[in-house]
């Protein structure tokens, strides 16, 4: 590893707070896996031995939304699951961010009919669209690398002093 | 009664209730109490909400609701023409893409009179028994991983991403394949293709004799299932229950066997049966259909004929693609197919077949317009997940995910 | 003697009066028999020992949209025994859209029949529990019905304000 070098011959390195902290918060991204259909067949792909998403850091699915940075959405959003969605992503705690894997979440996807969400950007703020019907594991990977790339960007003094979403609230 | 009984001979217990006059027996320990299950929850398998009523740790009623990820199939069939629908067949049942694939086609085949030649059939064959090794891999991984050995689900996968490559070289996707038409397949199973399969067949058994180890050798694993939620042959035949669970509770059905379509009457195979219908039969059940499986590859792959992958009948056929760009009539055939579709005679049809969750139906109405009057789909983890109530009525409640896990629905399918 | 035959005389002896059609297209025996026909007419064909439809593999219905009394209530049952699928069809022929249910004879019919009462709003009398299937309680409108829109009614169904 190229840091363990130059610590050995200096001993100290300086940086900023600011790099330090989304250092911290992009390599360590839990995401929260909304597996709802099809797509997350390839998100489970994507944890797989060949995939492998430990490399980027994301290995740690939980399945509880209090304990996530990440939301994936994978998966078609019904108009009846989106309620739970909205519910799951009021849960998690700041900061929080949102993948829309696939088409259906996108779009919509093939299903224009009555019961499904024509893109959940309507309910939720997404961050990173992937393309595809499902995309490949290797997109997700991508979209995680881009998701990283914005996080990255964040300050260490932003996402403070949000106030906590009321759940009851935001329900109507 | 007898708890109650007991408590009142509790001595400690009646002081107790003596000093505190707001506690009642019934508040105190008479607690039924509802709790919910799902949507989202990593042991239902993807969208599945249950309510359960719980005495204590046991079950005492549970109430599935489905609905969650309802995406309107039926209504849109009927708004497409019978060829546009082939996509949405890869998302019923997710897990094994190419079985729906065929399945569809075959029903339009039987509705509108059209006879695919042998070659396509034999491919069809050939990718529907390795879909259905991929999804008895998952059904097996997934629930492994319900009742607490996460390693089978990576190793599953394994395997699985195997057939995902075959299926990749063939279709184009890794699952949402879309791989047959009307009167035939898509593209022909070239050589590399066959050889690739080969391969997997021979990796796979050294797979499964390591899995079973690794499963079978573990006496939490057998502790957990054998014995639990326990359905009888009737129960199983009352309540529609097809597919693995139905040969697992002691019937021996299978619709390759019993009205063989494709070519399922030229190859010799076995159809496991197990009676004792509990969640280890269900789970040794899949582990014998996934050998079965890759008993009958190995034939086919050894007998697949040489000819053409789509049936010679110009109205109700799509043309090859380079036909279409240098003939003439070919384009228009192919212009009257897309925008016209293929108006099938007017009647309606059901046709089944053997999916690795069951028997997947489609009955068609036809009004002789190039869209279906009216789709239904008779969806196998639908009638599956009907046994629920029955199946965990008086468990606990950590054997309601094993049960759920050993009846490996999808809820692509089930919802619709 | 043919299975189809055989069904078709057995049926003919006992409800010949209520049998409106029988068809064989494609090779599947279909039976249209009367509405108030129907639990007789599965109770006979399940317990029939030469018969024995002991499963019910689908109930669904058809929207013919321009008839008048629209509905045609479709059964799928299965003989184990002749390793058979039959066909049973009931039309309804008048305002209430109701038919009796089949649960008694069939445990399975209990979600297909809730599932058609969902689609088309056919009400299933003596069903034990028939409340809706896919769509949420209080949605008012039946989907599969042909004067459905494909995109479905705007605001019909509760929909999450958009977070922030
Ligand atoms: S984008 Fe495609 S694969 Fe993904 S959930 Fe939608 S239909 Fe399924």
């Amino acid at each position: 590893m190229g840091l363990e070098a130059i610590l050995q011959k200096d001993g100290y390195v300086t940086t900023t707070i600011d790099a330090i902290v989304s250092w911290a918060r992009k390599s360590s991204v839990w995401p929260m896996p909304m597996g709802i259909s099809c797509c997350a067949i390839e998100m489970i792909s994507a944890a797989d031995p060949k995939y492998d998403i430990a490399r980027f850091g994301s290995e740690v699915m939980r399945f509880t939304p209090r304990q996530c940075d990440l939301m994936i959405v994978a998966g078609t959003v019904t108009y009846k699951m989106a309620q739970v969605v909205r519910r799951i992503y009021d849960q998690m705690p700041e900061p929080k961010w949102v993948i829309a894997m696939g088409a259906c979440t996108s779009s919509g996807g093939m299903y224009r009919s009555y019961s499904v969400v024509q893109g959940i950007d309507q309910f939720l703020p997404v961050d990173v669209y992937t393309a595809g019907c499902p995309p490949r594991p290797e997109n997700l990977l991508n979209a995680l690398m881009t998701l990283q790339e914005k996080i990255g960007k964040t300050k260490a003094r932003d996402f403070q002093n949000r106030p906590l979403v009321d759940l009851e609230l935001a329900q109507n | 009664m007898d708890r109650i009984s007991q408590i009142y001979n509790d001595e400690k217990l009646l002081k107790r209730l003596h000093d505190d006059p707001g506690l009642t027996i019934e508040d105190a320990l008479e607690n039924e109490m509802v709790i919910n299950m799902g949507p989202q929850h990593p042991a239902t398998h993807g969208v599945l909400r249950l309510v359960l009523r719980l005495d204590g740790e046991t079950v005492m009623g549970i109430v599935p609701e489905l609905g969650y990820l309802h995406r309107g199939y039926e209504k849109m069939a009927e708004n497409m023409s019978y060829i546009e629908f082939i996509p949405h067949t890869d998302r019923l049942d997710y897990l094994a893409t190419m079985c729906n694939n065929v399945a569809y086609v075959l029903a339009v085949e039987k509705l509108a009179g059209i006879e695919a030649p042998k070659r396509a059939q034999y491919i069809r064959m050939i990718v529907s028994e390795l879909s259905r090794i991929a999804s008895h891999l998952v059904a097996i991984g997934t629930f492994a991983m319900d009742v607490g050995a996460v390693t089978m689900v990576m190793w599953t996968f394994r395997e699985r991403e195997k057939i995902q490559n075959i299926f990749d070289r063939l279709a184009g996707a890794r699952f949402t394949t879309s791989y047959t038409r009307i009167g035939g397949v898509a593209a022909d199973m070239d050589d590399e293709a066959i050889a690739m399969a080969r391969k997997f067949l021979e990796e796979i058994e050294p797979a499964m004799v390591e899995m079973d180890k690794l499963m079978l050798g573990n006496r939490i694993f057998i502790d957990r299932l054998e014995g639990i939620g326990i359905l009888s042959k009737e129960d199983a035949i009352d309540l529609g229950i097809t597919g693995p669970n139905l040969r697992s509770s002691g019937v021996e059905y299978d619709v390759r066997r019993a009205k063989p379509y494709l070519f399922y009457n030229e190859v010799d195979f076995n159809i496991p049966v197990y009676t004792e219908g509990d969640c280890l039969a269900r789970y040794h059940q899949r582990g014998d259909e996934l050998r079965e499986s890759a008993k009958i590859l190995k034939q086919l792959l050894d007998k697949i004929p040489n000819g053409e992958v789509m049936a010679n009948d110009p109205k109700k056929v799509l043309p090859h693609k380079t036909e279409i760009y240098s003939k003439m009539e070919e384009l228009i055939h192919d212009f009257m197919i897309i925008n016209f579709g293929i108006n099938p005679p007017v009647g309606d049809t059901y046709f089944s077949v053997e999916n690795p969750k069951g028997e997947l139906g489609f009955y068609f109405v036809s009004n002789g317009t190039g869209n279906p009057w009216k789709l239904k789909i008779h969806s196998p983890s639908f009638c599956n997940l009907q046994a629920i109530p029955k199946l965990c009525k008086g468990a606990m409640v950590s054997d309601v995910v094993a049960i759920i896990g050993s009846l490996d629905p999808v809820m692509g399918e089930a919802d619709k | 003697m043919d299975v189809k035959a055989l069904i078709v005389e057995k049926v003919k002896e006992k409800f010949g009066s209520s049998l409106e059609e029988v068809s064989d297209f494609r090779d599947d025996l279909c039976l249209t028999i009367k509405r108030d026909q129907i639990v007789p007419l599965g109770n006979f064909l399940k317990n029939d020992p030469d018969l024995q439809f002991s499963m019910c593999k689908d109930v669904t219905a058809i929207d013919w949209a321009t008839r008048k009394n629209r509905f045609t209530v479709v059964y799928h049952i299965h003989s184990f025994k002749l390793n058979f699928t039959l066909r049973i069809k009931a039309n309804i022929t008048d305002e209430s859209n109701s038919i009796e249910s089949v649960t008694s004879l069939w445990k399975s019919a209990d979600w297909y029949e809730r599932e058609t009462y969902d689609m088309y709003g056919i009400k299933f009398v003596n069903h034990p529990d028939l409340r809706r299937m896919y769509m949420p309680e209080g949605f008012e409108h039946y989907p599969l019905r042909k004067d459905f829109p494909l995109l479905g009614i705007p605001g019909s169904l509760p929909f999450p304000k958009k977070a922030e």
